[in-house]
């Protein structure tokens, strides 16, 4: 096509014009494909992380438990309804402990020993002789400043409101990117809870395993995981949003920088496009020349983006992409390094949103081509 | 006369200036024949620009008849005037008006390439032209590397590669000096009669008037004088 041809040469022949053009452009491909794949790649893997740790195949709470109330916990839990199968019983309890001396309210999650619904490393308690053995997250021990082996007063109150106090030994710290299974919180083998409150045979929540089919159990209530996962989603897509700010302005100087090169060039080569016309150029086939000398920019700034970019992109595939820890307390799963995700989606969108903008702002001006009067354009006296 | 391919009837171009019309031409009848190399004649603001501007389809009288090979132009709409330049009208200007970031050799494909040429005519419509205007070993140079009688040259060639029936010429020799003024005439002479182009300049230069076979003379958007040799 003789316009793409030309449109070729005359931007190789701009140099620096165009050189700078498309250097701000790639600059906008290459941060809208490395947010964008941040984000999905935290996305990813905070689901992958819930599920693994604490959502399972979905939740079966009971009707009185509201995971975000604290004052549910108490009055929140039943009798194991027998026809649970597949599904994991957890009894949430309220304590306090005096670590160091300090007193810390926290949660402590009854489950059995032998679960293997999520990866809480439930197996070491089981493998330990300690009277009440306990697991604890990172984010906890280091909170409570509490290390492997240590003992820690624990008070609470069991099924008919009096104080007990015991011992606990942490047996071990595990290693979760879940701050809701972690911060706060001590687990311990369901019996042992049981044996401590007297809430015999109770539970609070069930976490389902991939077996599990739901059937309506009366006074409980099932959210399967993607309802669970939904608040990671909604935030993710919220985090996404504030992003796009930043891709939107950058997209829109580069796309600023290709309007006003278009907007000039259509003045300083308004001789020029008269020449075109004299030769015998429609106006239609002018204006489309100029439309594709514009988009081409977009085309040629993917070219120069991936030069520097898809070395940037594996690196950060391989190595990820360091959190600072005071990201990670952003409440929901969050490790210490992202690892982005290049869906194909995410990359032909980002390409087919900067072909069409830069073709849209290159046939704005371009269009008063069409409106231009030749014998003017010739004597460069258009203003 | 040869066969009449341009009939100017009672034609007129003003423009609107501070509300009153400015008359760029009054009431022009001129007809021109095939073959023939005419001067368009006088001082500037004369009208002769406008004259070509008319006959090349770039502009459309405000009043009067302008046929050009049996085309009414005020009646031509935008794709029609471009195909009536592309295929029948070559235009050469005072300041060349080369596409820059084209060599020699794709300023002039550049004519060939509207008309859908295959590859192998247009390399050599192209060379014949360029050796039509002694610049065949210029060919790979950018117009930024010519001289003004070459970039002259090379926009004959453009204009004539295509063999266009009417080549109109605005001041061609106005940015010459003497020697390449006669040297660029000469060849358009001798275009004229090996092509048969009818050639109409427009030109305040007293070089070229002895090239001319007929002149005519314009002064404030009137005829003057018609002279024929």
């Amino acid at each position: 096509m003789l316009e793409f041809r030309l449109s070729i040469k005359n931007l190789l022949g701009a140099k620096l014009r165009t050189f700078l053009n498309l250097f701000v452009l790639s600059i906008s491909f290459v941060v809208i494909i490395l947010l964008n794949s941040l984000m999905d790649g935290w996305d990813a893997q905070a689901k992958k992380d819930s599920v693994e740790w604490e959502y399972g195949s979905g939740h079966l709470l009971n009707e009185n438990y509201d995971p975000l109330d604290s004052f549910s916990i108490l009055d929140g839990h039943a009798q194991i309804p027998d026809n649970a199968n597949n599904l994991t019983p957890i009894l949430v309890h309220q304590a306090t402990i005096y670590p160091d001396g300090r007193m810390m309210s926290i949660k402590i999650n009854g489950i059995p020993k032998d679960q293997k619904s999520i990866k809480i490393p439930t197996a070491k308690i089981s493998a330990n002789l300690s009277k009440f053995p306990a697991l604890i997250g990172k984010r906890m021990a280091e909170s409570a400043n509490i290390s492997i082996g240590d003992e820690v007063l624990i008070r609470w109150r069991d099924k008919n409101g009096t104080f007990d106090a015991n011992r606990i030994t942490v047996i071990d710290i595990f290693d979760s990117n879940v701050p809701t299974i972690d911060a706060g919180q001590i687990w311990m083998s369901l019996d042992t809870l049981w044996e401590m409150t007297g809430f015999n045979n109770e539970a609070t929540f069930f976490i389902a395993n991939d077996l599990y089919q739901h059937s309506k159990i009366s006074g409980w209530e099932f959210k399967s995981k993607e309802t669970l996962l939904k608040v990671i989603t909604d935030l993710v897509d919220a985090k996404k949003s504030q992003q796009a700010i930043v891709y939107i302005l950058l997209l829109g100087i580069a796309l600023l920088a290709i309007f006003d090169t278009q907007v000039l060039s259509i003045f300083r080569r308004q001789k020029e496009i008269g020449t075109l016309i004299a030769l015998g150029m429609t106006r239609k086939r002018v204006v489309k020349l100029f439309t594709i000398e514009g988009s081409l920019y977009s085309f040629f700034a993917l070219l120069f983006g991936s030069i520097y970019g898809l070395p940037l992109f594996y690196f950060l595939a391989v190595e990820g992409f360091p959190v600072p820890p005071a990201d990670q307390k952003v409440g929901i799963a969050m490790s210490d390094f992202i690892y982005p995700l290049y869906g194909l989606k995410l990359i032909f969108g980002t390409v087919f949103l900067v072909v069409i903008s830069s073709t849209i702002v290159s046939f704005l001006p371009a269009r008063k081509i069409s409106k231009m009067n030749p014998v003017l354009a010739l004597k460069g006296k258009l203003q | 006369m040869n066969r009449e391919i341009i009939s100017l009837k009672n034609l007129s171009k003003s423009y609107n200036i501070a509300g009153k019309p400015f008359y760029a031409l009054k009431e022009i009848n001129l007809s021109f024949g095939e073959g023939e190399f005419t001067g368009i004649v006088g001082p500037s603001g004369s009208g002769k620009t406008t004259l070509l501007n008319i006959i090349g389809s770039l502009d459309s009288p405000s009043s009067g008849e302008a046929i050009v090979l049996e085309k009414n132009i005020s009646s031509l709409n935008h794709s029609e005037s471009a195909r009536l330049r592309n295929y029948n009208i070559g235009f050469i200007f005072q300041v060349f008006n080369l596409l820059p970031v084209y060599t020699v050799y794709e300023n002039v494909e550049f004519a060939l390439l509207l008309q859908n040429f295959s590859q192998d005519e247009r390399k050599k419509l192209v060379l014949q032209a360029l050796k039509w205007v002694g610049l065949e070993n210029h060919k790979d140079k950018k117009p930024d590397k010519l001289s003004g009688g070459e970039s002259q040259r090379v926009a004959i060639a453009r204009a004539i590669v295509k063999k266009p029936k009417i080549l109109l010429a605005d001041e061609p020799t106005a940015n010459l000096d003497a020697e390449n003024a006669h040297s660029i005439l000469k060849t358009m002479k001798k275009i004229n009669k090996e092509l048969g182009t009818t050639f109409i300049f427009s030109t305040h230069d007293e070089k070229v008037m002895k090239y001319l076979n007929r002149t005519i003379i314009l002064k404030d958007g009137n005829i003057e004088k018609e002279t024929k040799k």
